[in-house]
């Protein structure tokens, strides 16, 4: 009686999460790829279901054959959801540069700052991270918009002479995703920076090279695994931002979490959003699976 | 030749920690303006703290989301840990594959997929939107998150302390609950403020699955931000952001003051 009680204590271990998740995020997975298939109706829920569980195998077969692929027809035809999937990835990708821009230089002077500082600064990186994300983007609103903070402050210093339009642009949008996802840049770069030896510097140094030239030499190629691993950080949540694009960004910024939300609240189309995020999962896919070939690479170089 | 802290590092450190705190800065100072204009100051006042406080639906949502990310947050801890100790401990298992993908897969899903996909679940199983889902959805997220950040921890576990405690007689449950807890508690805990902050910050799935009665507090934020910044929303975030840094400070502290005693402990054993 015991061991057996044993023996199921140690599989409840396994077996909790592992239904857990099997109800509450496979489940709801497989609902969403099938409710692609089915057919929009004015109806509560707005949709005609495609497969019905309780009609046996031979009901599964009947309905399998009345899978409508109209739904990806669609998405295909229309500018809207093709324009939105291109318009995220560039979006993601620019403001992934834009990051790499900022977070580099950042991560590079704390990996050389005094050693009895670093704890504290790595400390001051993270906590932003902490902070609620609706709340950092929220505080640019204010700073952005045209009697915003950012333009009383460059029309008394006479750097223009009227407010700028920012708020409601895309640029706005790339402020907002550097700004909230800089700490995934810096974490992985600084891990990468501060193990450096830099005594390798000295050697480049002494052997002729001047300081720019060891850098791009040495550091640089050094640090590729830190960059590669925080490009995908930034790049991949990036894609699928909805709160930056729709609080910072304008009529014209199109991005893909933004167009699946309005196509779910103001469209009630359940069966189009359901085909716009399983297109997204496909070209996310990508990305995720280059990130974790980059991560065991680096996990075997390390071993 | 000075290879240390050159003006150019102390100068990017500076400019890039601007960037992270200065927009939270000011968001923070203009929560104690007295006027009305987000942008212009006119003295200090702490008037939209009390009419923030005076507001009910911006405080039921407050409680509503309080509730919702102290639940979500202990069962997602108690089940992330069981995960990290699946996925640590039994190599091989049926379905092992699938297991840890499903753990890491929520890690990088865009919210609005997990919010849609979870929203036709309840809807499919007929369940009423509301608190319980909210909750539901948020343990399943941020489980994936406390397991990640507990296997950090339990894979430079030695496993060896274990079997000694089961070798003088303890059963394998008591064991991990006198031995293995302790020893990872620290982690298990950095995995609850995880998961707690990720709740309470959450807005799509919360706008996915939730119902009539149970707004969030992110929910009630996004909804008035649409209709312009307002002194009082400042406020608001100002307290949150107070919250969760003092929680974030006040634990760390405490995380590392234990790290040191174990470690003048682990001195102290040695010597003797």
């Amino acid at each position: 009686m015991k061991t057996w009680l044993q023996y199921s204590a140690g599989r409840m271990t396994i077996w909790l999460p592992y239904i857990w998740l099997l109800i509450f995020f496979l489940t709801p997975f497989l609902l969403v790829a099938k409710l692609s298939v089915s057919e929009t109706a004015i109806a509560q829920p707005p949709y005609i279901p495609a497969m019905n569980f309780a009609d046996g195998p031979f009901g599964w077969w009947r309905d399998i054959k009345k899978f409508t692929v109209g739904n990806y027809l669609f998405i295909t035809e229309e500018s809207l959801y093709w324009k939105s999937y291109f318009s995220s990835l560039w979006i993601a990708f620019v403001s992934t540069m834009l990051t790499l821009l900022i977070g580099y230089p950042l991560a590079y002077g704390m990996a050389k700052a005094p050693r009895e500082w670093r704890p504290t600064l790595l400390m001051l990186v993270i906590l932003p991270f902490w902070t609620s994300f609706l709340i950092r983007v929220y505080a640019w609103i204010g700073i952005l918009k045209k009697e915003g903070l950012l333009n009383q402050l460059l029309l008394s210093m006479g750097v223009i002479s009227d407010p700028l339009t920012i708020l409601n642009t895309n640029v706005a949008v790339y402020i907002g995703i550097v700004y909230s996802y800089l700490p995934f840049m810096v974490l992985p770069l600084f891990a990468n920076l501060e193990k450096q030896d830099f005594t390798l510097l000295e050697a480049a140094e002494d052997l002729g090279c001047t300081r720019r030239q060891a850098f791009w030499k040495i550091t640089w190629p050094l640090s590729m695994p830190g960059v590669i691993a925080g490009c995908f950080l930034v790049f991949i949540p990036a894609v699928g931002e909805f709160v930056i694009p729709s609080l910072l960004g304008g009529s014209e910024t199109l991005m893909i979490g933004r167009t699946l939300f309005d196509e779910f609240f103001a469209n009630r189309d359940w069966p189009i959003s359901s085909a716009v995020a399983i297109i997204l999962l496909l070209i996310l896919i990508v990305p995720i699976m280059m990130f974790q070939r980059s991560e065991a690479r680096a996990r075997e170089a390390g071993r | 030749m000075n290879r240390g802290w050159s003006p150019f590092n102390i100068t990017s450190v500076v400019l890039g920690f601007a960037f992270l705190y200065i927009p939270i800065l000011i968001l923070i100072v203009y929560s104690f303006n007295a006027s009305k204009l987000v942008t212009v100051w006119a003295g200090f006042s702490i008037k939209w703290y009390a009419e923030a406080f005076a507001n009910q639906s911006l405080v039921d949502a407050a409680w509503v989301t309080f509730r919702v990310a102290i639940v979500s947050a202990s069962i997602a801890t108690i089940l992330g840990t069981l995960a990290a100790l699946a996925l640590t401990r039994y190599t091989r298992f049926h379905g092992r594959f699938l297991f840890s993908g499903m753990i890491y897969a929520p890690l990088v899903m865009p919210e609005v997929i997990t919010g849609l996909s979870l929203l036709l679940l309840f809807v499919a199983i007929g369940m009423d939107r509301g608190m319980t889902t909210v909750i539901l959805a948020h343990i399943t997220f941020s489980m994936c998150f406390v397991a990640v950040v507990v296997q950090s921890r339990l894979v430079s576990f030695d496993r060896s302390l274990e079997e000694a405690a089961m070798d003088l007689g303890a059963t394998p449950t008591r064991a991990f609950l006198q031995v293995t807890l302790p020893i990872i508690a620290p982690s298990v805990f950095a995995g609850w403020m995880l998961a707690f902050t990720l709740s309470l910050d959450d807005l799509v799935i919360a706008q996915f699955n939730s119902g009539p009665g149970a707004t969030t507090l992110p929910m009630k934020i996004f909804s008035q931000v649409r209709l312009g910044v307002t002194p009082e929303i400042n406020a608001v975030c100002t307290i949150l952001v107070a919250v969760v840094a003092t929680g974030v400070i006040v634990t760390s502290i405490s995380l590392k003051r234990q790290e040191l005693q174990r470690q003048r402990a682990e001195q102290l054993a040695a010597q003797a």
